[in-house]
């Protein structure tokens, strides 16, 4: 059930994907706001320069944290594309954002330690509604293993249409995008500086980078799973869902992280419980 | 699917014997040392028979566990049944006069109105119906039984090796209270035996005799320093649990009325539902006061009055433990019955409040005592659900629960001894100040929430269970933001442990050795458990459920290997930190631009140096307990008010 070789394949590639996601984002939104942008590139020449700069910390323990952190997103998303359970991935998940939120803490400062909070504010708005996704996809497709779902015939977009907005509302907050940029942002508009990698530099905060472009890769991927049963409509859904998020960050001011706790946990209860109960009522529940 | 057959009656002779001497050693033995330790006025003869006692009631139940190995149930019968009875009776008469007294002394008329009502039903119940009742075997022991055994004999008795230390300690600092440590290991050890009988006994009128004693160890521990406070609280957890009490009487009574042939615990298991559900339902009850869930759920905040090791053995190994053991037991009995649904509803809806209110609480313990709450929670919507898979979920969370609960609350007591306080904000970077203490700490919370530690495996079981389960899709959103709310709650705790601050001083020598071994012990256990965990399943849990429910739940060989390999890379990543590297410049955390020492005192205004101090959130607004408990006990109690009547109208119809 296990495949070892998609596990390598992401592991080696997704970075390079990831990376050139961030260009082409990078990109659009340069034109979205009316200038030219960098090449598309230039992500990857900016983590470049990270790991020739000095890895200045203000303890040892960071750099160790940051480690752990690319550890365990590669290894959720090498699982993820190995076809292994999906709660599992999503549980890896958790662990690996929970190294960041340490290693923030671990600075014991005043800028990341805000930075964490939030950042495990957000964890909280979005865990819901992921493991609503997990079972959604279960009880349509009758499996917990992404091998499965990716193999269905079933057409699960219409089966648990309002799971996937739920996912879409909290691929926000996961993507770091704006209005839900809460604990660390892209952009330079930040009240918190960088929030959870304020005190993180040179090496270190390249790992943090990489670890983003991972994180792209597999989140996409899940997005992928709602359409698997036709892999081009797939494709092409992924693609408007990533140049619809790049809208909206570009169109939304953030909000304070009560607006994104309590609208994330409206939703998931919402569109995911009733579509979730729709469906065992309906669908029979699963096989 | 439950019948009789499971039950293999251990043939005459040898093998039999040796059982029945195991049990009645386990039973038995913890209440010799108990009197001993009444008498033991040194310290010296005090810490020799706690260690010896411990060590030899942790072998023990080891050693019931490879004698039982593989051989299924058994039952036990050839204890004099009729002169214990009798034995019981009278003492239960005499804890009643006991309470009694210090109802009145005390004025808590409520638990006088309650005893006299209990006493009420048990002199009803001896004199009209006790005679005409015959139970064959009044002993047991199957997997489950032997697992619960495991817990109270390794991680009971581990407590009460800490209790050594931690009580020395307690007194040379607290000198305003007397010194009753003579009385104080007395009980602890009393409450290990009872427990034992409680989960060994096959016969209800002797589970009920040990629930009653492990009621009154918790009262008598919870006020044992005898602050107002204390007593307060004590009487508050007293008066819960007799009404549980009264229930399990209610019970007695219902089987004894219904005829008394179905008042064995295998018998009554096999009669099926029409005959136990009433009594399940009461005993239910009876259980979900012990296992302080809503309403219920203030005496086990309150028990944090007592010292810190009693918290611990009232969370992890006894007492809580013992009410959702019975829960668990009834199990077959409540699946796919509205009484079952409503019983799993009020364990979820207690994890999914008891789990918010923890994310407000800034005091460890009261942290610590939400999160046992919300997990019992979850142990009892498993029960409520009562599939096979769902009885593997609970199963699991009572082992791992009860190993990271104990090695948390030692944790926290150990520091709190040192820093002088219980806040979590005070234990701002602990991991400089006392660098093993706080990562046993982290390992605990670790287990609590994270893969691939136990609870997280246990907390997926449950998933899978709810998911299978008719309606169970209903439990899986509560699981779900139930689980978010754990993570939130946990992690922020766990950063403050990890904030690596530069003005911290190492103040770990002065921990006591009996604490280091007890703390030790259990973080080892943490990890060995959760890498053994396949071969717990496999050869304890599978067995007890296919005879029980005639299917298994396991996970799949690769699920278990991604574990394992997550395990080890959990555990060889921070080794890492010892390879050589280069060492990395330090700077001063970023305030601002404003100059700032490695320590984060920073010039303000006015050329003054301050000290910048951090504070986590706790959301008072949105979960505070004022907020959310008057909630929680008004839905619980409807639930349970609905769940008695579903049940009686059932019983009563059939």
């Amino acid at each position: 059930m296990i495949n070892i070789v998609w596990a390598i394949v992401f592991v080696l590639v997704a970075p390079l994907i990831g990376g050139l996601i961030a260009g082409i984002d990078r990109k659009i939104t340069a034109h979205m706001q009316g200038r030219v942008g960098p090449s598309i590139l230039q992500p990857f020449w900016d983590v470049g320069k990270l790991f020739e700069k000095e890895n200045a910390v203000v303890n040892e323990t960071q750099h160790f944290y940051a480690v752990c952190y690319v550890v365990f997103m590669a290894f959720t998303g090498a699982l993820f594309f190995a076809g292994g359970n999906i709660l599992l991935v999503i549980f890896a998940l958790t662990l690996a954002a929970i190294f960041l939120v340490l290693g923030a803490y671990a600075a014991n400062s005043p800028y990341s330690y805000v930075g964490a909070e939030r950042e495990l504010l957000q964890i909280m708005a979005y865990e819901p509604m992921v493991i609503l996704a997990a079972v959604g996809l279960y009880v349509a497709t009758g499996s917990f293993n992404v091998s499965d779902i990716a193999a269905t015939t079933e057409p699960v977009i219409l089966l648990i249409p309002g799971i996937f907005l739920g996912l879409l509302y909290i691929l926000t907050i996961k993507l770091r995008k704006s209005p839900f940029d809460i604990s660390t942002s892209h952009h330079a508009h930040q009240e918190i500086v960088k929030g959870v990698t304020t005190e993180f530099s040179g090496p270190s905060l390249g790992w943090i980078e990489i670890t983003h472009w991972y994180e792209t890769v597999f989140l996409l991927g899940f997005v992928y799973l709602f359409f698997a049963f036709n892999p081009l409509l797939g494709i092409a859904a992924v693609i408007v869902v990533y140049l619809l998020e790049i809208f909206i960050d570009n169109t939304n001011a953030r909000v304070k992280w009560q607006l994104a706790l309590k609208s994330s946990w409206l939703i998931a209860a919402v569109a995911g419980v009733v579509n979730l109960a729709a469906l065992y009522l309906f669908y029979g529940g699963a096989a | 699917m439950i019948n009789n057959e499971k039950f293999v009656y251990a043939e005459k002779g040898g093998y039999l014997v040796q059982l029945t001497q195991l049990l009645l050693f386990l039973i038995l033995f913890p209440l010799i040392a108990a009197f001993f330790l009444l008498v033991a006025k040194t310290d010296l003869v005090r810490d020799w028979i706690v260690k010896l006692s411990a060590l030899a009631i942790g072998i023990v139940s080891v050693v019931l566990l490879i004698s039982t190995y593989d051989k299924g149930a058994m039952l036990v019968s050839i204890v004099p049944a009729e002169q214990i009875g009798l034995l019981m009776f009278v003492l239960e008469m005499l804890i009643a006069v006991f309470i009694l007294y210090l109802g009145v002394k005390y004025r808590k008329w409520h638990v006088v109105l309650l005893i006299l009502v209990q006493s009420a039903m048990m002199l009803y119940f001896e004199l009209v119906h006790a005679h005409g009742i015959h139970v064959e075997s009044n002993l047991f022991v199957d997997e489950f039984s032997n697992i619960m055994a495991m817990i109270i004999g390794i991680i009971g008795s581990l407590i009460c090796v800490y209790s050594l230390g931690y009580m020395k300690f307690f007194h040379e600092h607290h000198t305003e209270m007397p010194d009753k440590r003579p009385w104080f290991f007395f009980v602890l050890f009393l409450f290990l035996s009872a427990m034992f009988g409680l989960v060994f006994s096959n016969n209800l009128i002797w589970v009920y005799f040990f629930w009653e004693i492990t009621t009154l160890c918790s009262f008598l521990l919870i006020g044992y320093t005898k602050t107002g406070e204390a007593t307060n609280n004590a009487f508050n957890a007293l008066w819960m649990n007799l009404l549980g009490g009264i229930a399990f009487a209610g019970a007695l009574i219902w089987l004894a009325m219904d005829g008394g042939t179905a008042m064995a615990l295998s018998d009554l298991l096999a009669t099926g539902k029409v005959i136990a559900l009433v009594p399940a339902a009461l005993i239910g009850f009876a259980g979900l006061t012990k296992a302080a869930q809503l309403p219920f759920s203030s005496w086990l905040v309150g028990a944090m009055v007592a010292p810190t090791p009693v918290s611990a053995l009232l969370h992890s190994s006894t007492m809580v433990k013992a009410g959702v053991y019975i829960i668990v037991r009834f199990a077959p009995v409540y699946q796919a019955t509205a009484t079952g649904y409503l019983l799993a509803f009020v364990g979820a809806f207690t994890f999914l409040i008891a789990s918010g209110i923890a994310v407000s609480q800034s005091n460890a313990k009261r942290v610590l005592a939400y999160s046992t709450i919300a997990n019992l929670g979850l142990i009892v919507a498993c029960a409520g659900i009562g599939t096979y898979e769902a009885i593997w979920a609970a199963i699991l969370l009572i082992v791992f629960h009860a190993i990271s609960k104990s090695l948390l609350f030692l944790a926290t007591g150990t520091v709190e001894h040192r820093i002088k306080s219980r806040e979590i904000d005070d234990m701002n970077g602990l991991i400089v100040r006392m660098p093993k203490i706080a990562a046993m700490m982290v390992i605990g919370i670790a287990g609590m929430f994270l893969l691939p530690f136990g609870m997280l495996i246990s907390k997926w079981a449950a998933i899978q269970a709810f998911i299978d389960a008719p309606f169970g899709f209903l439990f899986i959103p509560i699981l779900a933001f139930g689980s978010a709310l754990t993570v939130f709650f946990w992690a922020k705790w766990m950063g403050k442990l990890l904030a690596v601050t530069s003005d911290g001083r190492d103040i770990e020598e002065e921990v006591d050795k009996s604490e280091w071994a007890a703390l030790l012990t259990l973080a080892g256990l943490s990890f060995i458990t959760t890498l053994v965990f396949p071969l717990l399943s496999t050869k304890l849990l599978e067995p007890f459920l296919l005879a029980n429910y005639g299917q298994a739940a396991f996970l799949t060989q690769d699920n278990i290997l991604i574990m394992i390999l997550m395990l080890f890379m959990i555990v060889l990543l921070p080794l890492s930190i010892l390879l050589p590297h280069r060492k990395h410049r330090h700077l001063a955390p970023y305030m601002c631009g404003r100059p700032t020492t490695q320590d984060l005192r920073f010039a303000g205004s006015l050329g003054i140096q301050k000290k910048a101090v951090f504070s986590s959130y706790y959301l008072q607004p949105y979960f505070g307990e004022a907020k959310l408990k008057p909630a929680g006990i008004w839905l619980c109690s409807t639930l349970i008010v609905v769940m008695l009547l579903a049940a009686a109208l059932k019983g009563v119809i059939l």
